[in-house]
């Protein structure tokens, strides 16, 4: 219970840091604030001087600033994001439509990257100090150096323009998933694989397993029966730091893959100062990071029955 | 949660792996500091003639698609990012220190407020955090140290907290206390030898971390502002031309992922 406080405590103060954030970001913003808001809500051809009052007396966006501040989160706690400064849309709907985008490419990545570091990591691990291990070592060191846009580049410049396997941008298309999914993939499976190599040594270095192999299990049951589960404990918990990677590789893998989601948007919002959609998709990032940390805690709980406290 | 494994007293400080990764920063810094010595020339000089042309005496990693030295170009930008990284990174490093040591010793609200504060900026992933201050803070480069500092003493601030209160609830610094000595004392004797071995580790992370960023946003045309030369902003313009220069393009990506390399293998391992 303790946890799903400080978790909501976090989620607060993440509100409140973006919300402060954007709302500096508006008031710097160059040029007349209430034209361009007033620009965003009725359309450029509509804009006259007129409105732009009607706007500014609204938002009190001549006023000293606190009472400013107070209307901007208000309008936050109501979940009223406002409309794009851009597109004239308002930005929950635009949020909405991206979303899908990114959380799916964010679980295929996952799935991916689960799919490759993990296995290796526990063959790895049940033979430490081996020719896999010491492989294994050598690679995730080597990928944890490589940042997301270099592996993104790497495998366009390969995969996309030289052997012309697969498209290097695009969505729509279920082969527009690999290589994006597979760029997030390989930097999260760096760890994964490490993270599933040490547990599994440790594991396997326990009396509870030598026991289970002494009394007449093969090493294909003790891994299945004692192994895995304790294995899934970091992982999972990994997962959740992991998802910090994530978040920042679905900024910078969207953006240069052109994949319609809500850090492309987030990248295009802050190049176009749309502060209102600023906002939204950082408060969708921030939020759903705490959220997922929180799912995370609540399911190692389930998983282990010896974290109570 | 990342918690930077303290490193055994007995254990040696600097096993081969790091060494390795000592190397390769120590590499690439000498090219930064004396490349333009050896070979002089200006990074921002064009000449469209030579665009794209292959290595020369006065260009050794040859020219890019505007003509401009790409060696040049290099030893600017190994330069640029690892003065800002090295800014924030000590700005951050001090401020966690302060605080961290601060909290831990004083307690309370003050203890209270920092980490509330610390635990919601850990939950804005960094580069979230960084394009929303690049987005308020004018001038690029200003604006990079002021958001990675923002990221990054979040993480010296938990070290310097979680070793300093465990130092401080010892037996040998109730001793010391009762002794009569001062604060000063207590961190110089006691909390600082405690603390110095993961400074490195977190400071090594740290400036990996943010030489990673400035480069991703400068991948994706939101960091630093061409003409600049700056190492991500080069892979996205020279990418176009990977077939007629295959080197020029190649250039960047090696020193990012040496000088990313050393930085990894130079923190060593961190544990959970």
């Amino acid at each position: 219970m303790n946890a799903v406080v400080s978790r909501l405590v976090q989620a607060i103060m993440v509100a409140l840091l973006i919300g402060t954030a954007t709302f500096v970001m508006m008031r710097s913003l160059p040029g007349d604030a209430a034209w361009r808001i007033a620009a965003g809500r009725y359309g450029y051809d509509h804009v006259d001087a007129a409105a732009a009052d009607a706007v500014r007396a609204e938002l009190g966006l001549d006023g000293p600033a606190l009472p400013a501040l107070l209307q901007w989160m208000g309008d936050l706690a109501w979940l009223d994001f406002g409309n794009s400064l851009v597109s004239g849309q308002p930005v929950m709907d635009e949020i909405a439509h991206q979303l899908g985008a990114s959380l799916s490419l964010a679980v295929v990545a996952i799935l991916l990257s689960l799919l490759i570091g993990p296995p290796l990591g526990i063959l790895a691990g049940l033979r430490p100090g081996g020719v896999l291990d010491r492989m294994l070592l050598v690679a995730s060191t080597g990928l944890k150096a490589v940042p997301q846009f270099l592996m993104a580049l790497v495998l366009i410049v390969f995969i996309a323009v030289q052997m012309r396997w697969l498209p290097a941008a695009g969505h729509g298309e279920i082969w527009h998933f690999i290589l994006p999914s597979l760029t997030l993939a390989l930097g999260l499976a760096a760890v994964n694989a490490r993270i599933a190599r040490d547990a599994m040594a440790r594991i396997a270095d326990m009396p509870f397993w030598r026991f289970a192999q002494w009394k007449g299990l093969s090493e294909r049951q003790t891994l299945f029966r004692h192994g895995l589960r304790n294995v899934s404990v970091p992982l999972f918990t990994y997962l959740g730091l992991q998802f910090v990677t994530l978040v920042e590789g679905v900024i910078i893998v969207e953006s240069v893959f052109g994949w319609p989601g809500i850090g492309h948007a987030l990248v295009h919002a802050i190049f176009s100062r749309d502060v209102p959609m600023v906002q939204g998709t950082a408060l969708v990032l921030g939020l759903g990071f705490v959220l997922v940390n929180a799912t995370i805690d609540l399911a190692v709980r389930r998983i282990d029955p010896r974290v109570t406290a | 949660m990342i918690v930077i494994a303290t490193p055994q007293r007995r254990r040696a400080m600097w096993p081969a792996a790091r060494i390795v990764g000592a190397a390769h920063v120590l590499v690439v810094a000498l090219l930064a500091l004396l490349g333009s010595v050896v070979v002089p020339s200006d990074p921002f000089a064009q000449s469209l003639v030579k665009a794209l042309a292959g290595p020369d005496p006065a260009a050794p990693l040859g020219y890019d698609h505007l003509g401009r030295s790409i060696f040049h170009r290099l030893v600017d930008t190994l330069k640029l990012s690892p003065i800002i990284t090295l800014a924030a990174v000590a700005t951050a490093g001090s401020a966690g220190l302060v605080l961290g040591t601060a909290a831990a010793a004083l307690g309370g609200w003050i203890e209270r407020s920092l980490v509330i504060l610390a635990d919601a900026l850990l939950a804005l992933p960094g580069l979230l955090l960084v394009l929303i201050v690049l987005a308020m803070v004018p001038g690029t480069a200003l604006g990079f140290w002021a958001a990675l500092s923002l990221v990054l003493w979040v993480e010296f601030f938990r070290l310097t907290r979680a070793a300093t209160r465990e130092v401080l609830a010892s037996p040998a610094v109730q001793a010391s206390r009762l002794l009569g000595f001062g604060p000063i004392y207590l961190f110089r004797a006691h909390i600082w030898p405690e603390i110095a071995p993961m400074m490195l580790t977190a400071a090594a992370f740290g400036t990996a971390t943010a030489i990673m960023a400035i480069a991703a946003l400068g991948f994706v045309h939101v960091g630093l502002r061409a003409p600049t030369p700056e190492l991500g902003l080069m892979m996205v313009e020279l990418l176009p031309y990977w077939r007629e220069a295959p080197l020029a393009l190649l250039s960047p990506v090696i020193a990012i992922f040496a000088l990313l390399l050393g930085l990894t293998l130079l923190a060593g391992s961190r544990k959970s």
